[in-house]
């Protein structure tokens, strides 16, 4: 089958800065694609392209096999879009907000209203449809904002760091409804610099650092392929972590410095933790986890993806 | 730019209007009355025991001051379209980059604004000549001649105004044209005395802005007096302004909303 989006060395620059360099991948129809990466790695000129509202610079890229270039107001037709900001009219109402953005797809206003019944319950608004937008919470704005872009019943959805700048509870609420998408069949591409969210949702994704892709996989497959099973996180007082740098190298297959902590990449933490003790050190805390994205992150750029 | 983008946005300035509309009406409407009242009938009295202007002889001032009032009336309405609105969708609450994320695009957008400026625009003159009618200053007749001015004058601020808030990105500079700008343009461009009152290089300066042009006509149309120059030569000079205004304002929209 045809993918959603192809992208071939598709590439942005604005004067001199190159945002996108000349990236590649593919979405296929009914999978949850993420684009993971620390803010400016591109992930928002990349979203904006597949949106076709800004052009491309070189490179190809096809959204339902159609050119950006050319067919930009029939490919903005088949997709919603879910910006970062939720750019809502806030002196309008829930009900009117979905309305007029129904208008803006061309929908009949009786099949307008049909699907503001139904969108109204999924963004969980029933007792706020009628209410300004302005007062509604930051997770409340976020639920409308994608229920405006599911309006048309998009093809494609595009999520533009849905859940930063909410709270935990309405990060998981948000969580719950993009997963009852993706059980609906609605493909989704979604970018983030949260390696959970990128964990939980997406069903295959790429690592994207300075305008490139460095790494690209499901996120199971990234961390085997990147990183060891376990992670021993190790803190120490303050000033004791560099002399303890060397001795530590010696624990575990690879070792990563960080300012407050020292991550040791193993198969075993906890006979890692028994060498960490058997050689002298005292850190302060230890921490056995699994390894995430973070980690395949920090190992593929050095860097942690937020700081 | 696609016809139903156009309308499409029309319709939503016209559902975020329906929040407003009793306070604006009624401010179109007591505006040009407190003006019409002070102005036209208080300050006339005097002004109508002097001799009159040259070319105005015989002519109370409340009628000389109604068409006047009513395109300069229309270019302020046109000023507030073309700014704030624009603004606040660029930045504040960036409903524009939405309606450019869907078909609509950034020419429907841009339509749709002019379109739904120019609906507010003659919602104003037409306001102003019926209040003008009823204080006996113009007739009703006139009023309908005076629309088409009203919303060619209401354009004409809109587009260059619209083309100017594009890449703002607070109101200092806003502020600054309608101090700067628009005030002084309302008051010396003709429409409570001549210009010929003026000194010479300010009847220059007057001669340029959009608003002596409309007042030109208006009188024009609405009085029967000849105007400064031909009718086609100040609808020439508007439409220009509309024109430019909205190719420049296209191209620095399409700037920032698709970057």
């Amino acid at each position: 089958m045809q993918p959603l989006v192809e992208a071939t060395d598709l590439t942005k620059r604005f004067g001199d800065f190159t945002a996108v360099d000349s990236i590649g991948f593919s979405v296929a129809s009914g999978e949850v694609f993420g684009f993971l990466g620390p803010n400016g790695a591109g992930k928002s000129s990349t979203m904006r392209m597949i949106g076709a509202v800004s052009p491309v610079t070189s490179g190809r890229l096809r959204v339902f096999g159609l050119d950006p270039a050319t067919d930009g107001r029939r490919i903005r037709s088949r997709l919603g879009v879910v910006p970062q900001d939720d750019s809502l009219d806030m002196e309008l109402s829930v009900e009117e907000n979905l309305y007029i953005y129904g208008r803006y797809y061309d929908l009949p206003r009786r099949e307008i209203r049909a699907r503001i019944e139904e969108l109204i319950d999924f963004a969980q608004l029933g007792e706020r449809r009628t209410s300004r937008v302005d007062p509604l919470s930051g997770g409340m704005k976020r639920r409308l904002t994608i229920a405006r872009g599911l309006i048309n019943r998009p093809d494609l959805l595009l999520l533009d760091e849905p859940t930063t700048g909410l709270d935990p509870q309405a990060r998981h609420v948000l969580w719950d409804r993009l997963y009852r998408l993706k059980q609906d069949g609605v493909t989704q591409i979604i970018t983030t610099h949260y390696m959970d969210e990128a964990e939980q949702l997406c069903d295959r994704l790429v690592i994207m650092d300075r305008g490139r892709i460095v790494a690209g996989g499901s996120p199971r497959s990234l961390i085997e392929t990147h990183s060891t099973r376990e992670v021993l996180e190790v803190r120490f007082p303050v000033g004791e972590l560099e002399a303890a740098g060397p001795t530590l190298q010696k624990t575990a297959d690879r070792v990563e410095l960080l300012a407050d902590r020292a991550l040791l990449y193993t198969s075993d933490a906890d006979s890692a933790l028994g060498e960490v003790h058997r050689l002298g050190l005292r850190p302060e805390s230890a921490l056995v986890r699994r390894s995430t994205l973070e980690d395949v992150f920090l190992k593929l750029t050095g860097r942690t993806l937020v700081d | 730019m696609q016809v139903p983008g156009v309308l499409r946005v029309v319709e939503a300035d016209a559902i975020a209007y329906r929040r407003v509309w009793k306070g604006s009406a009624f401010s179109s409407f007591v505006t040009p009355a407190l003006f019409l009242v002070a102005m036209g009938l208080g300050l006339g009295s005097l002004v109508d025991r002097g001799a009159g202007a040259p070319g105005f002889e015989g002519l109370s001032y409340v009628s000389f001051l109604a068409p006047g009032l009513l395109v300069a009336s229309a270019m302020q309405s046109g000023a507030a379209q073309g700014s704030f609105p624009v603004i606040a969708g660029m930045k504040w609450t960036r409903t524009y980059h939405s309606v450019v994320a869907s078909p609509v695009g950034t020419g429907g957008l841009l339509g749709g604004h002019f379109i739904w400026s120019g609906l507010r625009v003659l919602m104003v003159s037409v306001i102003f000549g019926a209040v003008a009618a009823a204080l006996g200053a113009i007739s009703p007749v006139a009023v309908l001649a005076l629309a088409p001015i009203g919303i060619l004058i209401g354009l004409a601020t809109v587009a260059p105004m619209t083309a100017f808030t594009a890449n703002r990105d607070n109101t200092e500079a806003l502020t600054a044209v309608f101090r700067f700008g628009i005030t002084p343009m309302y008051l010396f461009s003709g429409a409570f005395f001549p210009i010929t009152q003026l000194p010479d290089w300010l009847q220059a300066v007057a001669t340029l802005t959009p608003l002596w042009h409309a007042v030109e006509l208006a009188r024009r149309v609405a009085l029967g007096y000849d105007s400064a120059l031909p009718a086609w030569q100040h609808v020439g000079y508007l439409v220009l302004l509309i024109v430019v205004g909205a190719a420049m304002a296209y191209r620095l929209f399409a700037r920032r909303l698709n970057v």
